[in-house]
């Protein structure tokens, strides 16, 4: 009997049996419900797309060879991550070493300090009939795509996958205060990104975000 | 009687205070600065709106055929692994 209670979910919990008792095709059963996750993390690290899908691939054949060393003393979702996260750092180890410039170039938008909104009377004003979920979610991509990595990384954790604070930063193996003060700068940065288009014009579906500009 | 917060205290913090990640004092001092700031009370309902979004799940969707591509090098791994044992 384990120490601690399981943290896994009793149906994840048998379908990893089932996997175990070698009925393989339980696996994908298994992991469905975190596909996104897994492409999220490794796009968040990985600037290719390729690199970041094959990052993905290996994490889930990692997975599927490692299962029966998963304890269940964290979710199975952040034992998949943290396997997919540890792929994406080494594919990108192996690029930087190829090219140094790259790992320059971080240092230089290396800052942590206070981040300034831009001119809050500089935001344009968008037609709301423009305004369609396509270019929305596209609009988030490009504001997304424009975060440093390591903003990006605690971002995408954080605030699209819904980690905690505290997994986030074992994930990425950095300090809960960096992923705080990392948090803040990416969060301050989608929000000069995307607020223009946020006054009340774009929704997704039933979720009406609310005016952002109070004049 | 709450003491004031410069705006750019109030930007440093507008994320800690998302998480509910400050000390009450503090968030007392930015609510009260809330009241009388417009520029901060955008800052502070975008930056949650922001939040709101990228967790909504149908803000991001995966491109076709790559859910499908996720398998591929288990798939390739299993059959090679059910050819070998044809072959014991």
């Amino acid at each position: 009997m384990p120490a601690t209670k399981s943290q896994v979910d009793p149906s994840e919990s048998e379908l990893i049996q089932r996997v175990l008792r070698g009925q393989d095709e339980a696996f994908r059963e298994l992991v469905r419900p975190y596909e996104h996750a897994l492409l999220m993390t490794t796009q968040a690290i990985l600037k290719n797309e390729a690199d970041a899908e094959d990052a993905a691939q290996e994490a889930v054949l990692k997975a599927f060879t490692n299962l029966s060393k998963f304890r269940g003393d964290s979710k199975f979702s952040t034992w998949l991550v943290r396997i997919a996260t540890n792929e994406a750092f080494m594919k990108l180890r192996k690029e930087r070493r190829h090219k140094l410039h790259d790992s320059l170039d971080e240092q230089r938008t290396d800052e942590e300090g206070d981040y300034i909104p831009r001119d809050f009377a500089d935001w344009r004003e968008i037609p709301s009939e423009a305004l369609q979920k396509k270019e929305l979610r596209q609009a988030v991509s490009r504001a997304l795509a424009s975060l440093t990595p390591k903003h990006r990384q605690v971002f995408v954790l954080r605030d699209v996958q819904h980690f905690t604070i505290e997994e986030t930063a074992q994930l990425l193996g950095i300090r809960k205060s960096a992923v705080k003060t990392r948090l803040m700068r990416a969060r301050l940065q989608m929000r000069d990104a995307l607020a223009p288009g946020m006054d009340g014009s774009w929704s997704t579906g039933r979720i009406e975000y609310k005016q952002v500009r109070p004049w | 009687m709450v003491v004031e917060i410069s705006c750019e205290q109030v930007w440093r913090e507008v994320s800690n205070y998302l998480e509910g990640e400050i000390s009450a004092e503090l968030r007392a001092r930015m609510e009260e600065h809330f009241k009388g700031c417009k520029h901060c009370t955008a800052v502070l309902d975008g930056t949650r709106n922001v939040v709101q979004l990228v967790g909504d799940a149908r803000t991001f969707e995966l491109p076709t055929g790559v859910s499908d591509r996720l398998y591929q090098k288990l798939d390739r791994k299993l059959s090679e692994r059910r050819e070998s044992r044809k072959q014991e």
